[in-house]
């Protein structure tokens, strides 16, 4: 969703620098649960708390009904009335998905997709977002205002061109035409490129008096200084490649190459959908990007990660 | 050009710039133009390759009545007049301004005051809750599509079960076209929400509590904080948030796709599905070009539009 391949700068920014760890208590916006006391506004507001968990529940509901559905047997998924949870348990309908659609494959495809995309990006935006921010110079301010562009202007728009080029490279119908294509993010260049600002020019320019070439001063001082930015985007470029469909539906013919958000939406699209199997297939391939995230999840939910950087 | 000066003048808030005297100065000019370009090669070309040739072609293209083989054959401006003659391009483009007119309100108040309660040390379990309104981040455009097709299924969905249980009549979620649209736009925010909230967290985080402190002895309420310190505070973030989500929706395509497939009937079909059937499925490229271009412009507007406002604003 808005996970918008492509930010702006300003954005880029507060994900790449954040704001502070440690802060003092602060207000909300809802003043009719405030205390006015300032001792008090530290402790717990019970009816804030109530409200953040109604919210949370509100999110949670349509993930929880879809994975508890995925759990019935396929005569209880329309059996009135419905029931939360599945008065019997089963696990057929992820074998049948597993077996009926050729998802062994589909993974595979996703997957190669997904690393070697992300392995790219990382290392090209790391490169370039540091040439933005440490060399001034006409042809660096020129591709910056080239790579906002795209932001403005996604070439999802203009499909059949995009086609055209990816055919006369001769990427059609291979995993190639997708994984090449998506390597430039305007969002990755411009997260390193604001990291990099925060890194002290000292540090460039004693690297040089000692006699460091440029590229050296890059890959063995700036580039292991990024981790966390590094971090931070191939998540986030992982989770991009993952779920994108528009490419993979538009280069890929031959379903032996599909990923899996194209065999999904075949699923899908049928004229009866086979709903044990669509929910089945749908719930195993939310898993990766669900283990990657909670192993990884602190470089994504503290945007802020990288703010004891600066030091 | 070249001056050997490491410059941050994109950046006001990064260190001042510092002069790098050097002795050789034309040794190390060469080293500050070709080191850079070293770097950003491959992003370059990545660049030209598919953003100015697919534009310049797709220009092309919209001139031409190109079926996607054979010679280009030129044909002026008649895919232009056909389009704007073409009753399902209207009403593709403004279905599509609805839905963006709808969804992006609906995901910046989402999105925003989930980060309110969030940074609240008010609230007690904030990880927590966090984590579980950031989940749906993980879901793909087209799984987010069958979730809301399973749980606002007209005949088999869990939301209709409840209406009926309470008493009421169940609503033609998907035979109705505006019902459709109203689950893609809850289906939007609630995929949209988790990420625009990471940005919102991270920029009220940066509001000084000072500020905060004075307008409270000043006699601010809890609102009139809010509206005057804390909203200008984060307009950048907000700015940034509804252009991206603005983007984002007017090329919504995937999740349509999954749960509605444009239905009923091609009701809710968007701008971007439209170029999608004519282009590909009807094999029209020039004709779907020419849409492009016009959703190109379109895009460029509402970018520039919004730039200007945040200016005067600024």
């Amino acid at each position: 969703m808005a996970t918008a391949a492509n930010m702006p700068p300003a954005v880029a920014e507060e994900t790449a620098t954040g704001g502070e760890r440690t802060r003092a208590p602060r207000r909300t916006r809802n003043g009719r649960n405030q205390p006015g006391n300032r001792e008090l506004r530290a402790k717990a507001s019970i009816p804030l708390t109530v409200l953040t968990w109604l919210i949370a529940a509100l999110y949670a509901l349509p993930l929880l009904w879809f994975l508890l559905s995925s759990f019935k047997p396929g005569s209880e998924l329309f059996s009135y009335p419905l029931s939360m949870i599945p008065r019997e348990w089963t696990f057929q309908g992820f074998v049948d998905a597993w077996e009926r659609v050729d998802f062994a494959r589909y993974f595979l495809n996703t997957a190669t997709v997904s690393i070697v995309t992300t392995a790219l990006t990382v290392f090209f935006s790391a490169c370039t977002g540091y040439a933005l921010a440490k060399y001034n110079n006409k042809g660096t301010r020129l591709f910056f205002v080239c790579i906002l562009a795209t932001t403005m202007l996604p070439t999802e728009v203009i499909l059949n061109p995009t086609f055209s080029v990816i055919r006369d490279l001769g990427l059609y119908n291979s995993l190639a035409g997708i994984i090449v294509p998506s390597v430039l993010t305007a969002t990755g260049v411009f997260m390193f490129r604001q990291f990099f600002l925060t890194v002290p020019d000292d540090l460039l320019h004693s690297a040089r008096i000692d006699g460091a070439g440029e590229l050296a001063i890059f890959f063995r001082i700036m580039l292991p200084l990024s981790r966390p930015i590094l971090f931070t985007l191939a998540i986030f470029s992982f989770q991009w490649r993952w779920n994108d469909y528009i490419w993979p539906l538009i280069v890929l013919n031959d379903p032996k190459w599909y990923t899996l958000q194209v065999a999904l939406r075949s699923i899908v699209g049928a004229e009866n959908i086979d709903w044990p199997v669509l929910l089945g297939a749908s719930v195993i391939s939310l898993l990766p990007l669900v283990l990657v995230f909670f192993v990884f999840q602190k470089y994504v939910l503290n945007a802020d990660v990288s703010a004891g950087l600066k030091d | 050009m070249a001056q050997p000066t490491i410059s941050t003048a994109a950046a006001p808030e990064a260190p001042a710039p510092q002069p790098v005297r050097s002795k050789t100065a034309q040794k190390r000019r060469n080293r500050y133009i070709i080191a850079p370009l070293v770097l950003i090669g491959v992003n370059v070309v990545l660049f030209l390759v598919f953003f100015v040739w697919p534009g310049a072609l797709g220009l092309l293209y919209s001139f031409t009545d190109y079926r996607g083989i054979g010679k280009l054959h030129f044909i002026g401006l008649v895919n232009f007049q056909k389009l704007f003659a073409d009753a399902g391009f209207y009403a593709a483009l403004g279905r599509t301004f609805t839905y963006t007119v709808l969804s992006v309100p609906l995901v910046y108040v989402c999105s925003l005051g989930v980060a309110a309660l969030l940074v609240s040390k008010a609230v007690r379990g904030r990880t927590a809750a966090k984590m579980v309104i950031f989940l749906p981040w993980l879901i793909s455009p087209i799984v987010v599509g069958v979730i809301w097709k399973w749980l606002f299924g007209q005949d088999f969905g869990f939301i209709n079960f409840v209406i009926s249980t309470v008493g009421g009549n169940p609503l033609p979620w998907s035979s109705d076209g505006n019902l459709a649209l109203a689950v893609v736009i809850f289906a939007s925010a609630w995929g949209g929400t988790a990420f625009n909230m990471l940005l919102f967290i991270a920029a009220l985080k940066n509001i000084p509590e000072s500020l905060l402190e004075a307008a409270e002895l000043d006699g601010a309420n809890a609102w009139q904080r809010f509206r005057h310190v804390t909203l200008p505070g984060i307009a950048p973030t907000s700015f940034m948030v509804i252009l991206l989500s603005t983007i984002h929706a007017m090329k919504e395509f995937a999740m349509i796709q999954a749960l509605t497939g444009g239905g009923p009937g091609t009701q809710n079909t968007l701008i971007v599905q439209y170029i999608y059937k004519t282009g590909f499925e009807q094999s029209k490229v020039g004709y779907a070009s020419a849409a492009s271009m016009v959703l190109m412009v379109v895009l460029l507007a509402i970018a520039l539009i919004q730039l200007r406002f945040n200016r005067k604003k600024g």
